[in-house]
């Protein structure tokens, strides 16, 4: 049916590009501007509809990556960004030469690494405990409240962790105090910055991400447990033959996402659970470059800075693409 | 009939593994739901007993008092009216621009979407950053109006892969040959045919963009400077994170002024957090529906 229609149009279009104009150039790219035409001409509400959200792509996405060349640039308020003059690679040599870009760089990378190695195999035991319970009540019980706190703002999680936390107030410390402990200020150690990060967001989405894991397990073959049952395989065996082979897919994709996102860290958490006294392990790239450009208004040198994250990232993301797509065929393109 | 035979075939050793499994279950459980609680109890108990650390599970003294402060303090009111007008204006833009440009981009017949396909996925790995994007929002006079927030991020690329995985799989090839035939526009099949095929893709694209604009604060901390125009979340931040109580009670003691400021804190995370976790139970099966659309790749 859809080969008749195309069949049918391509022979449609041919008559009509040989009566518009001589033939000429060769037949595959005669062919592929006639598809345009008799598309434009057909679904011309359809372009017509994709234009504001095209707009908003090229404004808000694409001018941005133009107005980055500001990185290369002194920016002066009263010349604009293109009237500025050139500086070269100058604020990219500061930043390298800067003290504080190898404490960004590790700040940066021992904080997803972490959430990284703590993060990734929670969910996904979480989801085989509960694929293997039974009793259909306690399971959506179970996956109904790990999930509910995803719905919690960023605003919202880092102040309940500070009313936790509060060295006086706070009941994790009420507790120390009731077992003769001293109290811990806990916010203000800077040791206990990035176990706080971490497992705060643990809390808030090993839930969520389970349910892509138990999605994935509820797709495998149910004749490959009955054969395992069949050789007399234990829960446990099930899970490591046919369980986590059956799903390796999904944790491959999940794996590449995360590694691909290690310097993409988001900056809305840290940047409230930052205070004076624990920055020294909470200044990450993206709340220094909000610090520098936004609040100390350098602009050139902010933009520099996250342009070096931006690309590292999109490096490192093709990276590990192209190493999941050799040694397990499984790709994000 | 075949649960029996389950329990007689079970060995001793999966039985010891489904105990350690429930009682490890049984703990994530409480982990994650004893924190909710704990602020639900805290924001209904009296503010001495908050204060006093007498609160553990359930209320202490029930009282209302946090909630009727919170009602009188204009600061609230405000962040509140503006938190559901970016909510409800916000998400409506949000999902026309996501459906206008999701269901072309689903339809075989509409050339160049293999490119403009590629060129929206890109902005997803990467970006220009914080600057640039903020000098563009300058450049068009948006710093400091509602636009701020309702615009620059009003598509978000993961949705556009999800609505258009939804329309490719759902939207049958025939449906919209027989619409040709009959002389029906491209517009009027999405209005007549599309749409209202679409409810469950639209409920997801409304809850997950509602959610998103009613817990963010990045945007309104970058591009808003008027008090006035703050949602709710920045309202919040300035109140607990940078402990701002300062507005909220005038003529107090000092003590009753601390003790009432603590209660405050648990009221205002529950208001805030509330009207999401109220329609939450109602509305899961659409947020797993819609994560499950958008893990097929393709």
């Amino acid at each position: 049916m859809q080969g008749c229609e195309r069949t049918l149009g391509g022979i449609a279009l041919n008559a009509e590009i040989v009566a518009e104009k001589p033939v000429q150039g060769t037949r595959p790219s005669r062919r592929r501007s006639g598809t345009a035409i008799r598309s434009f001409k057909k679904h011309w509400q359809l372009y017509l509809l994709v234009l504001p959200p095209v707009l908003f792509f090229l404004i808000f996405k694409y001018y941005p990556m133009l107005n980055a060349v500001l990185a290369f640039k002194d920016y002066n308020v009263i010349k604009g960004i293109w009237g500025s003059p050139w500086v070269g690679m100058r604020n990219f040599r500061l930043f390298f030469e800067n003290p504080i870009f190898w404490d960004l760089i590790k700040n940066t990378i021992f904080l997803s690494g972490y959430l990284l190695l703590a993060g990734f195999p929670i969910p996904l035991l979480l989801a085989l405990m509960l694929n293997e319970v039974r009793s259909g009540k306690f399971k959506r019980l179970v996956q109904m409240v790990t999930f509910a706190p995803y719905f919690i703002s960023t605003v919202v999680m880092v102040s309940m962790i500070m009313l936790f936390l509060a060295p006086r107030l706070g009941f994790v410390n009420v507790l120390l105090n009731n077992m003769g402990l001293d109290s811990i200020n806990f916010l203000g150690e800077p040791g206990m910055f990035r176990s706080i990060y971490v497992w705060s967001d643990i809390w808030q989405t090993a839930g969520y991400t389970a349910v892509i894991y138990l999605a994935a397990l509820s797709g495998i073959d149910p004749t490959l447990y009955e054969a395992a049952k069949v050789d007399g395989a234990s829960r446990a065996q099930k899970i490591f033959h046919v369980d986590l082979p059956g799903i390796l897919p999904t944790i491959v994709i999940v794996l590449i996402l995360n590694v691909g996102n290690v310097m993409a860290i988001g900056f809305e958490k840290v940047y409230l659970l930052q205070n004076p006294l624990n920055l020294v392990n909470s200044e990450i790239i993206s709340t220094y470059v909000y610090s520098i450009g936004l609040l100390n208004a350098n602009y050139s040198f902010a933009t520099a800075v996250g342009l070096f994250n931006s690309v590292i990232n999109l490096i490192l993301l093709v990276l590990v693409n192209s190493l999941a797509k050799r040694f397990s065929n499984n790709s994000l393109w | 009939m075949a649960t029996m035979k389950r329990t007689i075939r079970e060995s001793s050793g999966d039985r010891l593994f489904m105990i350690v499994v429930y009682t490890i279950l049984t703990l994530v459980l409480i982990a994650v739901i004893y924190p909710l609680i704990y602020i639900v109890s805290s924001s209904i108990s009296s503010p001495q007993a908050v204060t006093s650390g007498k609160v553990w599970l359930w209320p202490v003294d029930i009282s209302f008092q946090g909630f009727k402060t919170l009602l009188a303090t204009p600061q609230i009111i405000t962040g509140y009216g503006n938190s559901l007008f970016y909510t409800a204006v916000g998400t409506f833009i949000s999902v026309a621009l996501t459906v206008m440009i999701a269901y072309p981009l689903s339809r075989k017949t509409f050339f160049g979407r293999n490119a403009l396909m590629m060129l929206i996925t890109f902005t997803m790995i990467f970006s220009g950053g914080l600057i640039p994007t903020y000098m563009v929002v300058k450049e068009l006079h948006m710093i400091d109006t509602r636009w701020a927030l309702l615009i620059p991020n009003a598509i978000w690329v993961w949705q556009v892969i999800i609505a258009r995985s939804f329309f490719l799989s759902s939207i049958p090839e025939e449906l919209i040959e027989a619409s040709e035939m009959d002389g029906c526009s491209d517009l009027r099949f999405i209005w007549s045919v599309v749409l209202p095929l679409s409810k469950p893709i639209l409920a997801v694209l409304v809850l997950m963009y509602a959610v998103g604009q009613w817990n963010a604060y990045f945007d309104a901390l970058i591009y808003l400077k008027s008090a006035d125009l703050f949602p709710l979340q920045l309202v919040l931040r300035s109140i607990i994170i940078q402990n701002n109580s300062s507005g909220l009670m005038d003529a107090m003691k000092m003590v009753e002024r601390q003790q009432l400021a603590e209660l405050l804190k648990y009221a205002l995370i529950v208001v805030a957090t509330l009207p999401v976790l109220i329609i939450y139970p109602f509305v899961q099966r659409y947020f797993v529906q819609g994560m499950l659309v958008g893990s097929v790749k393709g």
